[in-house]
């Protein structure tokens, strides 16, 4: 189970690293918002899975899922929809500003 | 453990979130944010005295003992940094105050002044690497808000690059803790100290501590600074001066922290990958601060110089070496502010920022000129300024751990920061002036008073050496010796048990 969050991490990696590299805003966007997912499955993954246990353990319980892991990612993701929301209404503003939808023309624009 | 180690973090997140109700009520604005950060600063300055006589202080929230919850940890570095940052943004408010506009005084500007500061604080303070990372992003959501505050184009583009690069960083940050995680089990910082130190720190670990020094090089602008000219000259001179005050303290204070605490025990890959990049830092801030011409550009690049400087003493770990970075730290944070804010007045006053387009300045204005030479002074390392005292440590620290090299780079690159700073001088303040008296702006007392103050403030951390050398001292022995850190966060029994 963990090999395959792992690879799934990866292939999620990689689709971001491609968004990532394009010049579009919404692009890097959309990339850095998938890059933060593959990262929040991943410390899922690091906490270890435990196949659907509850992460609270009774006195006695024998089997259970880290809860540590669990608490992080949710702050995470609220830090990763904060930061999103910010980054695309930037983007928008720039777009309202400049009428470019990339950071090439914006620049070509203050070059000129 | 006490309660008041959470106020430097809880004082400024309070005010900022009552002041937002505040909007229109610009006395209310400016006096309470004055007071919150005057008072975080107090703060500081109490607890140091009180580590003095009784050791590390401690704050477990909720009760809960360590390694289980979260906690503050407040030893003599931490505060130093966190009394320093209170007291630098507290002299920016009073120049914002007088020039910052109606505008951006509407726009909440103090209110997120505050909130950085609580982030600064917090990341100071942490002692869980987690609520690290979360600190960092109070503090970069803030500062992501005040770098676009005004809406100007070049702002929101270089906003974009930064916003975009740091958010990247933070989710390599991410990483690092999840591996981190995977190989430790735990988050807390003396308890990863002692797992680390158990295992040995193998090459797993080593290659963690790497993509920490990656996340924490972005932050502090060591080596991987690209991002950091263009979005430090992009605000107004007082949000700049915050920037170039705390915000790549902040990446220093964790590099420190990190590779005095829990990766110190293969120095030979770390240290020196450290002590290469620092180096790479400070030819690159030396050859980018004598190549521009924008006033804002150059001030830049002396951060970035700063950043090499304070981080050659990490590089050649041993305890002389520690105390002259922690001098540096806190002269810069003084120095880099004056400054920005000099800077900025030069700017403001004539409405022109090239080096090349203002001349005679000090005919105009003569208290403005002498006050950005005391800066150039101070930065430069002449006695009885603060950089002094910081140099000579370091000087003393590198001799011992026989690093010539970087030895010889730090203080060759003393003398282009001179050069760089010289240059505006010479250019902007000596020669024909070309602001006649009857169209020269009026330069208000109140607008000059915060350069002042730090420049009082400046001298003061040079004559008052003495005075700070105990808690420089105690700080340095702590970072050199981590048992006594790890002993006042984890009990005995907890020790053992585990």
């Amino acid at each position: 189970m963990e090999t395959l969050i792992t690879l799934l991490v990866g292939v999620l990696v990689m689709v971001a690293v491609y968004l990532l590299l394009s010049r579009n805003f919404v692009r890097i966007i959309l990339g850095t918002a998938i890059l933060s997912h593959a990262i929040h499955l991943l410390i899922l993954a690091m906490g270890g899975l435990k196949k659907g246990d509850a992460p609270l353990l009774t006195e006695e319980g024998s089997t259970y899922s880290d809860a540590l892991p669990q608490a992080l990612i949710l702050t995470a993701i609220v830090i990763s929809f904060a930061v999103t929301a910010f980054l695309l209404v930037l983007a928008y503003r720039i777009y309202r500003e400049t009428g470019a939808d990339n950071l090439d023309d914006v620049r070509r624009e203050f070059d000129d | 453990m006490t309660n008041v180690l959470v106020l430097p973090v809880l004082i400024p997140l309070l005010t900022a979130i009552v002041l937002t109700f505040f909007r229109n009520s610009f006395i209310m604005q400016r006096s309470l944010s004055f007071l919150a950060t005057a008072g975080s600063a107090g703060i500081g300055v109490y607890l140091l005295l009180k580590i003095q006589s009784e050791g590390i202080l401690r704050l477990d929230f909720g009760g809960w003992k360590p390694p289980y919850g979260i906690l503050f940890v407040g030893d003599s570095f931490a505060l130093l940094l966190v009394t320093a940052a209170a007291t630098v943004t507290s002299i920016i408010l009073l120049y914002a105050f007088s020039t910052i506009g109606e505008a951006f005084e509407r726009m909440y500007v103090y209110p997120f002044m505050l909130f950085l500061l609580a982030g600064v604080n917090g990341s100071f303070l942490t002692g869980d690497i987690f609520n690290l990372f979360v600190c960092f992003e109070v503090m970069l959501l803030a500062s992501y808000a005040l770098l676009i505050l005004g809406g100007r184009k070049v702002q929101l583009v270089e906003a974009f690059t930064y916003i975009t690069i740091n958010v990247l960083a933070s989710w390599f940050f991410l990483l690092a803790i999840a591996y981190l995680y995977g190989a430790t089990g735990t988050l807390n910082m003396a308890q990863l100290a002692v797992r680390v130190t158990e295992s040995g720190q193998g090459p797993v670990l080593t290659l963690i501590s790497l993509i920490f020094l990656l996340v924490f090089s972005l932050k502090a602008g060591l080596l991987l600074y690209f991002w950091l000219p263009g979005s430090y000259s992009a605000p107004p001179a007082a949000i700049a001066a915050l920037f170039g005050a705390l915000l790549t303290k902040v990446g220093i204070y964790a590099l420190i922290r990190m590779f005095t605490l829990v990766f110190h025990h293969s120095p030979e890959i770390t240290q020196s990958i450290i002590g290469i990049m620092a180096a790479l830092t400070l030819i690159g801030g030396s050859i980018g601060a004598l190549s521009s011409r924008d006033i804002r550009q150059i001030i830049a690049y002396n951060v970035v110089i700063a950043v090499g400087f304070i981080l050659v003493g990490l590089a050649a770990g041993n305890e002389v070496a520690l105390q002259g970075s922690i001098y540096y730290v806190l002269h810069d944070m003084a120095v880099k502010a004056m400054l920005f804010l000099a800077g900025g007045l030069m700017i403001s006053l004539t409405g022109k920022a090239k080096i090349g387009e203002i001349s005679g300045l000090l005919r105009n204005y003569p208290a403005l000129g002498w006050l950005f030479f005391v800066a150039m002074l101070s930065l430069t390392g002449i006695p009885p300024f603060s950089g002094f005292i910081g140099k000579v440590l370091l000087g003393e620290g590198l001799i011992e751990a026989e690093t010539f090299v970087l030895l010889t780079l730090a203080f060759v690159s003393s003398l282009f920061v001179l050069y760089s700073l010289l240059r505006i001088f010479l250019n902007c303040f000596m020669g024909e002036a070309i602001i006649g008296s009857e169209e020269q702006a009026v330069l208000k007392k109140r607008t000059l008073l915060p350069i002042v103050l730090l420049g009082i403030l400046t001298l003061a951390i040079g004559i008052g050496a003495d005075v700070l050398a105990p808690f420089v001292n105690d700080a340095a022995a702590t970072l050199i010796d981590p048992q006594s850190y790890i002993n006042a966060v984890l009990d005995k029994e907890a020790l053992l048990k585990n």
